[in-house]
């Protein structure tokens, strides 16, 4: 072979792992991002002249897993309609062999970056129901994510949410067990395969307990989510608890399913006692005040008018009888 | 099923058609550690000659003799073998290599008598030097770590095409071949369309995809082939896939 020029060779890099959309009818734009199974880039429907992500299997696939792990997530994506969940338009295949699937991209913040803002802990919150409600949307469709982190998570501009990354995704009745070449640092163990994100996987998940993964373990990593999202304000100790008990070690201490968890919170915004925490007296006077603020200031503003009146009235009525005497004096 | 043609062929998984050289040299069956020095001597002359005549200032002469006696040198004393994939990458740990036994030359009082000990491999130096002499390839602003990691992969790219070339000749796909060579080979900067290819070639502009997109296919296989020739372990495998394609492996 003759002498390659760096440019040829940079070329040539770009053409034997860009996937080739020619014979489609989309055209790629640019790269948003790689993850360990595929590559997302941002590309245009060319019928229907929209912009539209396109992910696309990594050129290397070593475990032969990967090609039927990214033709299932399509799948599921495309079976879970709701709209915290990004809908897919099409699923196919590349001229190299390549599968890849359409969606429709995906605008906003990441949940990470999002919790790095100046949103306020009820905002925050508002922020993590919708999550939940998402999530459970997929249990009650016998889908349990197991990858749930703030990565990967979207936040839009109005704070609606949407939750991607189904790839590792458990359906229930449906034995889909592929090995770790998702997000995942870990290894096969004599149970399973070890699927998720270290620091936001339940333990079971962690053990390789595959058996044992159910809505507790999606439980479990909202749980993390939802600490992560409160972090940066200061975070009640009720909220603390309720965090703590859908991450609790034991699945049997968490709550037994999303919807539970959502409960919970709004009781939490609502001001409500919450399951999680055992309040003191002190604490749920504090409790009662601040959630009954208004009234609280009525009843103080009424008492402070009162006393006032009492004084004014004891001065008042006081000062004429004095001041009648000194004028009518002997 | 033909996987060079077949839309939903092969993808590009673990090479598994050739073996690691670097696990080959350590085996105890002669004739599989002479194809497995070969296939390190091809894999990596070339950036180690051009490394030692630029990176070394050293003459033509003094370049080819130093190489020559390297690689025999590594083979004799088994520098290979003393491969630890665990500690670095084996391009890393085979500059290393180099960079000590360049040093001990300069240090020596009386140079080893190179030359001598030929190598069974014909290492073609008049090649390499005319890379030198007339494409600008001394780039000093790289350190000598990324010159040798560039030419390294220019020459896993070179052995990688002439698999490429030779294969697409022995299968009767010359016209794929013409057809890559004319598109994804150009150093001309012409601006070329599959629509144009397809009127120069008398085919369609679907069928100029299609012998592009086997070619690449293949020449990726061919690549990640070489790679795993070069590594000892998956881990290192995957990382040097990385470094090489930019992607993740």
């Amino acid at each position: 072979m003759d002498y390659l020029p760096d440019k040829v060779i940079d070329h040539l890099r770009q053409a034997v792992v860009a996937p080739d959309f020619s014979a489609t009818r989309y055209e790629l734009l640019g790269e948003i991002g790689r993850g360990g199974m595929g590559t997302v880039y941002v590309g245009r429907d060319t019928q229907l002249d929209r912009r539209v992500a396109l992910k696309v299997l990594n050129v290397v696939d070593p475990d032969r897993e990967a090609a039927p792990r990214m033709a299932d997530e399509a799948r599921i994506l495309a079976r879970l309609e709701h709209p915290g969940i990004v809908p897919v338009h099409d699923l196919g295949t590349l001229p190299d062999g390549r599968i890849f699937y359409a969606m429709k991209l995906v605008e906003g913040t990441r949940l990470d970056a999002y919790a790095r803002t100046s949103a306020s802990l009820p905002e925050r919150l508002r922020v993590f129901l919708r999550i939940c409600e998402t999530v459970a949307f997929a249990h009650s469709q016998g889908v349990i994510h197991r990858d749930i982190k703030p990565e990967n998570i979207m936040v839009g501009p109005f704070g609606e949410v949407l939750v991607l990354d189904w790839g590792v995704a458990k359906i229930a009745g449906l034995a889909r067990e592929h090995s770790a070449a998702g997000s995942v640092a870990g290894s096969d163990t004599a149970s399973g395969t070890v699927i998720g994100t270290p620091g936001y996987m339940a333990p079971e998940q962690a053990a390789g307990a595959i058996n044992q993964v159910d809505a507790r373990s999606d439980v479990y990593s909202l749980g993390m989510t939802l600490k992560a999202l409160a972090a940066p304000s200061p975070v009640p100790k009720r909220l603390q608890a309720i965090s703590r008990k859908a991450a609790a070690q034991d699945r049997s201490l968490r709550y037994a399913g999303v919807l539970e968890l959502s409960a919970e919170l709004e009781r939490f915004l609502a001001g409500e006692p919450v399951l999680a925490y055992r309040e003191s007296a002190l604490e749920r006077l504090g409790r009662l005040v601040t959630r009954n603020q208004t009234l609280v200031l009525l009843v103080a503003a009424y008492l402070v008018m009162r006393i006032v009146l009492f004084y004014v009235e004891k001065w008042g009525l006081a000062s004429p009888s004095q001041a009648g005497g000194a004028l009518g004096g002997p | 099923m033909d996987p060079d043609t077949t839309l939903a062929g092969n993808q590009a998984r673990f090479p598994e058609t050739r073996r690691s050289a670097i696990i080959g040299i350590r085996s105890e069956d002669p004739a599989l550690r002479a194809c497995a020095s070969e296939t390190l001597i091809a894999a990596y002359w070339k950036p180690v000659y051009k490394y030692v005549r630029v990176r070394w200032n050293q003459s033509n002469e003094d370049a080819k003799d130093l190489t020559q006696a390297f690689f025999t040198r590594a083979l004799e004393k088994e520098f290979f073998t003393s491969y630890d994939p665990s500690k670095a990458r084996f391009r890393t740990y085979l500059r290393a290599c180099l960079d000590a036994f360049l040093s001990n030359e300069n240090k020596a009082a009386s140079r080893i008598k190179r030359g001598g000990d030929a190598l069974v491999v014909s290492l073609d130096f008049e090649t390499a030097e005319g890379e030198i002499r007339h494409h600008d390839i001394a780039s000093p602003e790289l350190s000598r770590e990324e010159y040798f990691h560039r030419e390294w992969v220019r020459n896993l790219f070179s052995l990688a095409l002439d698999d490429l070339q030779r294969e697409s000749h022995e299968r009767g796909k010359q016209l794929s071949y013409r057809l890559f060579e004319r598109y994804d080979l150009r150093d001309d900067g012409e601006k070329l369309t599959y629509e144009m290819l397809a009127l120069e070639f008398g085919i369609t502009a679907t069928a100029v995809t299609n012998h592009l997109a086997a070619m690449r296919r293949r020449l990726r296989q061919l690549v990640l082939e070489r790679i795993r020739e070069t590594t000892a372990t998956d881990k290192e495998f995957r990382n040097e896939v990385r470094a090489v394609l930019g992607i993740e492996a």
